[in-house]
């Protein structure tokens, strides 16, 4: 019977029910959500709509609409989290404990990282890209839809399961990164480092599936013309965002996998014992994990060339340079992993090695920031919620960039790694960086996507509250980091006289929640009166780019004539000098609608909860559904669609009615 | 006018005052890492500091540039030159790969250099019979530190005289950690199975504050330590003492004090047996009898 029992649900019981209120409440209310929202849907009658429309659509712009509802979802999921650890911290102080044990705090952390990176940040960027890239080379769609869609849901599933582990079970208490030993199953006998480890590999192959998708993208489907030093800098900065993705992504498959091995075969790759080498685990972690930064940054960096050229109405300063800054930086990026370690005692000369690459990273990043600025220089520049965000940027990019230089100096590194100064740094990098260069590029193209524009007056106000939260909130991490505190305390004694320090912190980040607050209430009253901000001609800021030679919302087939591109900044020169000429229209073969994606998605949920908690035969069962649905799908014959001339005539008609109006 | 001068003005000085209290309150603080009481550290701040103003010579132009162009270039500024496929210079974008580099390449001789000076293996000069040794171990959650000439050991804080090297052979009997006393020098991880080390010298006494900056469980934040720099004549007496206490450790002990335990008192230990530290890290050669041993011990939701 017990042996049944286990075949049948593995090490799943009823211990797997948290037993802590705070878990449990927030487990019970993220399901409550979920049923309150299944039952609006229901009431009315939306499923089919959702069916069609979205969950099964191919179309790169609702995939990119869809990823970017996830991961602000699940930025909000992470500020909890957040919001958490710093009323943690305020309080847990001398002879008080706080309100969370240690080993809730542990796990709270390691969500907020894991999440923030995964599935905030990582979801933005795929929305994002996945919204402009294919308008911005003049393509019809991605190369490989069905695969697009694919990924997307692939990582669905992986947000899906990193929330599961909320209400059964619990979550990996190791950090964002789970080094071992702490992660072995000595040392983490729960399944809290399986669902850490599953939600990534699976989120993992979606996002590699996106590398190679786009890559292909922009080297197989770009415009006749548009040769590659003719590519907007977006397309750029993500042309080398996906490169690294395509080297990066596979190391970290391959380490977590190795680590389940360890965990579930008693294997011994990373064990601190019997041959097992925790070290080589931290090198292969960052080994993925300093190109992920970059992975994100890059298509921030393009993003800011697109915004700051328009918005002070000139073209960008330095094509070539920037091309050859962000070539450089992708290339530097896979040589200064080390630099996460100099504490591991590797010898001087590897330290000083990995120091002066880390060092040399920062000169093509302050060509860009320089070649930015000139392009403000001598324009007539709008100082839009877009632009915002990019003078934001530049000023704490600046001050993160600074602390990175010295973090990279070994014996400087020494004194300030693992405490929070490191932590605020990269939160300067990865916020101020990273985040703000996602808001500038969400309200700058919103209208095409949308049809009408943000409003301007909260968008602002969005951007003050997050700056003024974000100081807040990480001026005093760098202080208290030379104070000499580390991070992941969940105590510490009140003799040190850091509270004040941890409570401004904490009142920093409710700043930024608010930040998110209006920014949400932007977007309802932006909804409100979209037919007053309605962007009637496609071209809302006078852009440079192919995207803004189309209508907003750009319809689903993207162009109707396949545009034949002749410079840089095609578009710039087409309104000022080239006279528009109309083309004749042909029919479009366009790619279905694909129930198959949604459906691996949802099985490979099924499939990391089986591998978390040893339920080998629904593995097995769902690796086969799987490998089925793909095999169908490759033999369909007929995956693709004729839209007819007459058809796209008559839209494309609409549109220029309504753009005379 | 003058009610909105009044509003500013009260505005204002609420800033200055809270600028003030926040400096008062700083300044009650101590910087541990800028407040170096040992030669290592003392060079570790001073690197600091360098990387810091040689960075500020890129720093200073962009906050200069930024708000001088959004101010001048602004839109509504109609009077401002408007050059707008103005898009590349050649002297331009050099200076801005040549100046960064030749500052990277400065700070990068002082990376060099300045690695194997402070290489935490390198042993500090003068080297002399003097010199104090000491094995650490970081066990789950306290901190274990053996004096092999001296053969005691203690727990959870230990005592070295002033202006002495010292050279701590670093391991653990848990999950990484890293050994970290601020004011003395820079951190070095902890691992298990494996021996770092770490040389440094402290210039005045008194008591700094040690922790493991590396997340290694439930009882990380509880695994503190106070370093005692006192003379040293304080210093061999309080060996003495420590070697009159009837407190001896064994391997076998040692393995006994090793189970999991948040617990922060302080233990003195006489009699030790030295070879603990060598048979720790040996034991991780041929670990499968003690990878049994420590299995769902620390594990508070153990399933």
């Amino acid at each position: 019977m017990i042996y049944f029992a286990s075949f049948l649900i593995g090490k799943l019981n009823r211990n797997a029910i948290p037993s802590d209120l705070m878990t449990l409440g927030a487990a019970v209310s993220i399901v409550a959500g979920l049923i309150f929202g299944a039952l609006i849907i229901t009431y009315l009658h939306k499923w089919k709509y959702l069916w069609k429309e979205w969950f099964t659509s191919v179309d790169h712009k609702k995939i990119g609409i869809m990823y970017i509802i996830v991961s602000v979802l699940m930025l909000i999921r992470g500020g909890v989290d957040a919001l958490m650890l710093r009323g943690q911290q305020a309080t847990s102080v001398g002879i008080h404990h706080g309100y969370l044990s240690s080993y809730t705090f542990a796990q709270v952390f390691s969500a907020h990282g894991t999440i923030m990176i995964f599935f905030a940040a990582m979801g933005m960027m795929f929305g994002i890209i996945n919204l402009v890239l294919p308008l911005q080379i003049g393509s019809r769609d991605v190369a490989f839809p069905f695969m697009n869609l694919t990924s997307f849901w692939l990582f669905f599933a992986g947000m899906i399961l990193v929330n599961v582990s909320l209400g059964i079970g619990d979550f990996s208490a190791a950090g964002w990164l789970a080094y071992p030993p702490l992660s072995e199953l000595q040392y983490s006998p729960t399944v809290g480092v399986d669902y850490w480890i599953w939600s990534l590999e699976i989120a993992g192959i979606g996002s590699l599936l996106s590398g190679v998708n786009f890559f292909t993208t922009i080297l197989k489907t770009r415009a006749p013309g548009m040769t590659l030093t003719k590519m907007p800098m977006f397309a750029w900065s993500v042309l080398c965002t996906t490169s690294l993705i395509i080297f990066a992504f596979p190391i970290l498959t391959v380490t977590l996998t190795l680590l389940y091995l360890d965990r579930t075969m008693g294997m011994h790759f990373f064990t601190a014992g019997a041959g097992g080498n925790m070290m080589m685990y931290v090198n292969l972690i960052w080994a993925w994990g300093h190109p992920e930064v970059y992975i994100l940054i890059l298509p921030a960096f393009g993003i800011f060339s697109e915004v700051v050229a328009t918005f002070s109405h000139k073209r960008l300063f330095g094509y070539r340079t920037m091309v050859g800054a962000l070539v450089s930086i992708t290339v530097l990026s896979f040589t200064v992993w080390l630099h996460h370690f100099f504490t591991m005692g590797a010898g001087a000369d590897v330290n000083g090695f990995f120091g002066i690459m880390t060092m040399v990273i920062a000169i093509p990043t302050g060509v860009k920031i320089f070649n930015w600025l000139f392009t403000m220089y001598k324009g007539r520049i709008k100082f839009s919620q877009s632009m915002l965000w990019f003078f934001g940027f530049v000023g704490l990019f600046t001050v993160g960039g600074v602390a990175g230089v010295i973090l990279a100096v070994p014996p400087a590194d020494f004194q300030l790694h693992n405490s929070l100064f490191l932590v605020a740094h990269f939160h300067t990098m990865i916020v101020g960086g990273v985040l703000f260069g996602y808001f500038a590029g969400l309200s700058y193209w919103f209208p095409k996507i949308f049809g009408y524009k943000l409003n301007e007056k909260l968008g602002r106000l969005t951007f003050y509250l997050w700056f003024i939260g974000f100081l807040l909130a990480f001026v005093p991490l760098y202080i208290l980091g030379l104070l000499g505190a580390t991070r992941r305390i969940d105590h510490y004694s009140a003799s040190l006289g850091w509270q004040p320090l941890f409570i401004i912190a904490g009142v920093g980040v409710l700043v930024i929640a608010s930040g998110v607050f209006v920014m949400i209430l932007q977007h309802v009253v932006s909804f409100l009166n979209r037919d007053s901000l309605k962007d009637k001609t496609g071209d809302p800021w006078n852009g440079k780019t192919l995207e803004w030679s189309i209508p907003s919302p750009a319809p689903f087939y993207n162009f109707a004539t396949t545009p034949i591109v002749h410079s840089h900044d095609f578009y710039w020169d087409v309104k000022n000098i080239i006279k528009h000429e109309p083309k004749e229209i042909n029919d479009i073969l366009m790619p279905k609608n694909d129930s198959n994606a949604p459906i691996i998605g949802i099985t490979s949920v099924f499939f990391g909860f089986a591998m978390v908690w040893h339920i080998w035969w629904l593995a097995l069962v769902s690796l086969f559904v799987i490998v089925a649905i793909l095999l169908k799908r490759f033999n369909d014959e007929n995956p693709n669609y004729l839209l007819s001339a007459d058809k796209i005539v008559e839209l494309e008609e609409n549109y220029l009615i309504f753009r005379q109006s | 006018m003058k009610h909105k001068n009044k509003k500013i003005i009260i505005a204002l000085s609420i800033v200055v005052l809270l600028i003030i209290f926040f400096s008062i309150y700083l300044s009650s603080l101590n910087f541990e890492v800028l407040n170096p009481k040992g030669i290592i550290a003392l060079q570790e701040r001073n690197l600091i500091y360098l990387a810091l103003g040689l960075s500020l010579f890129v720093v200073i132009p962009v906050y200069t540039l930024l708000i001088l162009f959004a101010y001048k270039y602004r839109a509504s500024n109609k009077e401002s030159d408007y050059k707008p496929n103005w898009d590349k210079n050649a002297v331009l974008e050099t200076i801005w790969w040549v100046i960064p580099s030749v500052l990277i390449a400065v700070l990068g001789y002082f990376t060099w250099t300045s690695s194997h000076a402070l290489d935490p293996f390198k042993k500090l000069s003068p080297q002399s019979s003097k010199n104090l040794r000491i094995e650490v171990v970081a066990l789950d959650w306290r901190w274990l530190f053996i004096y092999p000439d001296q053969k005691i050991a203690t727990m959870n804080y230990f005592k070295m005289p002033v202006n002495t090297n010292v050279t701590f052979y670093i391991t653990s009997s848990a999950p990484m950690n890293s050994f970290w006393i601020p004011q003395l020098a820079g951190q070095i991880y902890a691992m298990p199975g494996m021996n770092t080390e770490l040389n440094l010298s402290s210039y005045q006494t008194g008591i700094y504050r040690g922790l493991s900056a590396n997340l290694s469980g439930i009882g990380f934040s509880n695994m503190t330590f106070n370093d005692d720099v006192v003379s040293t004549s304080d210093f061999l007496n309080w060996v003495n003492n420590v070697k009159a206490s009837n407190n001896a450790l064994s391997y076998q002990k040692f393995l006994e004090l090793s189970k999991p335990k948040v617990d922060s008192s302080i233990i003195n230990f006489s009699n030790v047996d030295t070879s603990i530290y060598v048979k720790l890290i040996n034991s991780y050669m041929n670990p499968v009898e003690k990878y049994k041993t420590n299995q769902n011990l620390n594990n508070p939701m153990a399933m």
